[in-house]
């Protein structure tokens, strides 16, 4: 194991980590505003309410994220109306590729999750406010969202850190984060065991810090008799 | 057919069968893996359970990515060395070799923790039963927990298998001639890598469909006989 090697390319791993994280932070939280909606379609009662976020969901659960990733960087150069379209300096570079892809799959993933929270909302909560006059806008918003946040908080804290990982596929499309940077490096210095290891240090922790995050804000989060709230 | 494929069908049937072995056969290694996780966090000795939990700690917080690529190009050293020292200096790793290995330590670190939940729920008992009717520990293992465990793991082995189905695209980076990669070379052919990514989308689609279906003819398969606790 060449150490110094590794302690001098510390750093640039370090930029390529705040990449990862840039990416990941962006894809997680516009990835959960995207699936709220969807999440709460597809608990709707009507097939054609639910139609369209379950093929979404089918779609981007069913296959790779890598090829999600191609199938928006190569794949849309295809058409001569988006690379003349208004869009094209951003659907070209691979930042916004990578985020665009991340985000559309993560939060097809997050929409389940939600799904899930939702329906495990105990129905006496949801009548209770009812009875009390609330109306169904009120209700989801009041009740019964809030209290899915916190049953589905578990579930999407591991979202996340899956998230971190599959960032790294970001390499593929020519990013620099953390993955992206050791595969540069090693190209230089043919030392891949010693930079790799170094990058997974990185990953895990990055996963460790998130992990520990997670466990504050659930406690925060939580209400109960505990808190003398 | 609706797509027009450019005499690239066979190579994508290639492709498709291709990925369908080494998602087996990385399925094959992680279970062997996941097992012997299970086995070692379970296990009445501290050094044993103190290797299972590093093992999947340790896996699980690094990309899968990273595991393949990290097995690939960081193998080339050490089995080139093992190769000489038996009298082959050309031993390499090939992509399929060093995929299966990655996918199946990946796997092998999640299945870890759905074995040990599955050996955790077969009750003492039952150990106790077989040791008193004089069964040896490996007949106990054998006979009468590994059976029992099969249908508790089975749904969250399935989860599994699914991701590892999706990870398999990733073996494509060092170059194993999957559906991922056999896609890329029709794309760069073509020039129509919308079409072709559409085309390599659905054939994971049907995978994952066919996967399911399979997971469901095992799951009731293993179900005989027990009763279906609803929610």
């Amino acid at each position: 194991m060449n150490w110094e090697l590794i302690w001098k390319y510390l750093p640039k791993l370090g930029e390529g980590a705040w990449l990862t994280l840039e990416l990941v932070g962006i894809a997680v939280v516009v990835g959960l505003v995207l699936a709220i909606p969807l999440g709460l379609a597809r608990t709707s009662r009507h097939w054609y309410v639910q139609a369209v976020p379950y093929s979404y969901i089918f779609f981007f659960r069913g296959t790779p994220l890598l090829l999600q990733l191609f199938l928006v960087y190569y794949g849309l150069a295809q058409f001569d109306a988006i690379r003349q379209g208004p869009l094209w300096p951003y659907l070209r570079d691979p930042y916004w590729c990578a985020l665009i892809a991340m985000t559309m799959h993560t939060s097809a993933y997050i929409a389940e999750i939600i799904r899930g929270a939702i329906q495990s909302v105990p129905t006496g909560e949801v009548e209770a406010a009812r009875a009390l006059g609330m109306s169904r806008l009120q209700t989801v918003w009041h009740i019964v969202l809030p209290r899915a946040a916190r049953i589905g908080l578990p579930a999407y804290s591991n979202e996340v850190i899956l998230m971190l990982k599959a960032s790294s596929l970001a390499s593929t499309v020519t990013l620099l984060e953390l993955t992206g940077m050791a595969r540069t490096i090693i190209a230089r210095t043919y030392m891949p065991v010693e930079i790799f290891f170094a990058a997974g240090l990185f990953y895990l922790v990055m996963t460790f810090i998130l992990v520990q995050i997670f466990r504050l804000l659930e406690r925060w989060l939580r209400v109960d008799m505990l808190q003398g709230r | 057919m609706i797509f027009d494929l450019h005499g690239f069908g066979p190579a994508l049937l290639a492709g498709t069968w291709m990925t369908i072995k080494l998602a087996l056969a990385s399925l094959v290694v992680g279970l062997i893996l996941g097992l012997l996780g299970a086995l070692a966090k379970t296990s009445p000795y501290r050094a044993l359970r103190w290797l299972g939990d590093a093992y999947s700690t340790l896996v699980r917080g690094v990309p899968e990515l990273l595991w393949v690529l990290l097995i690939y190009y960081g193998s080339v050293g050490t089995v080139q060395a093992f190769g000489e020292m038996i009298g082959q200096p050309e031993l390499e790793l090939s992509p399929f070799a060093a995929g299966v290995l990655a996918l199946g330590l990946c796997f092998g670190s999640y299945a870890t923790e759905v074995f040990r939940g599955a050996l955790l729920s077969i009750p003492r008992g039952q150990r106790e039963a077989g040791l008193a009717l004089g069964l040896s520990r490996k007949r106990i293992l054998w006979q009468l927990v590994l059976p029992q465990m099969w249908r508790v793991a089975l749904p969250g082995l399935g989860n599994l298998y699914m991701i590892l189905m999706k990870d398999t695209a990733l073996v494509s980076v060092i170059g194993l001639n999957e559906v991922m990669r056999q896609t890329q070379i029709a794309v760069t052919a073509s020039k129509q890598p919308f079409t072709f990514f559409m085309v390599a989308a659905i054939i994971y689609l049907s995978l994952t469909v066919l996967s399911m279906l399979a997971l469901q003819w095992f799951e009731r398969r293993a179900n005989r006989g027990f009763s279906r606790s609803r929610a």
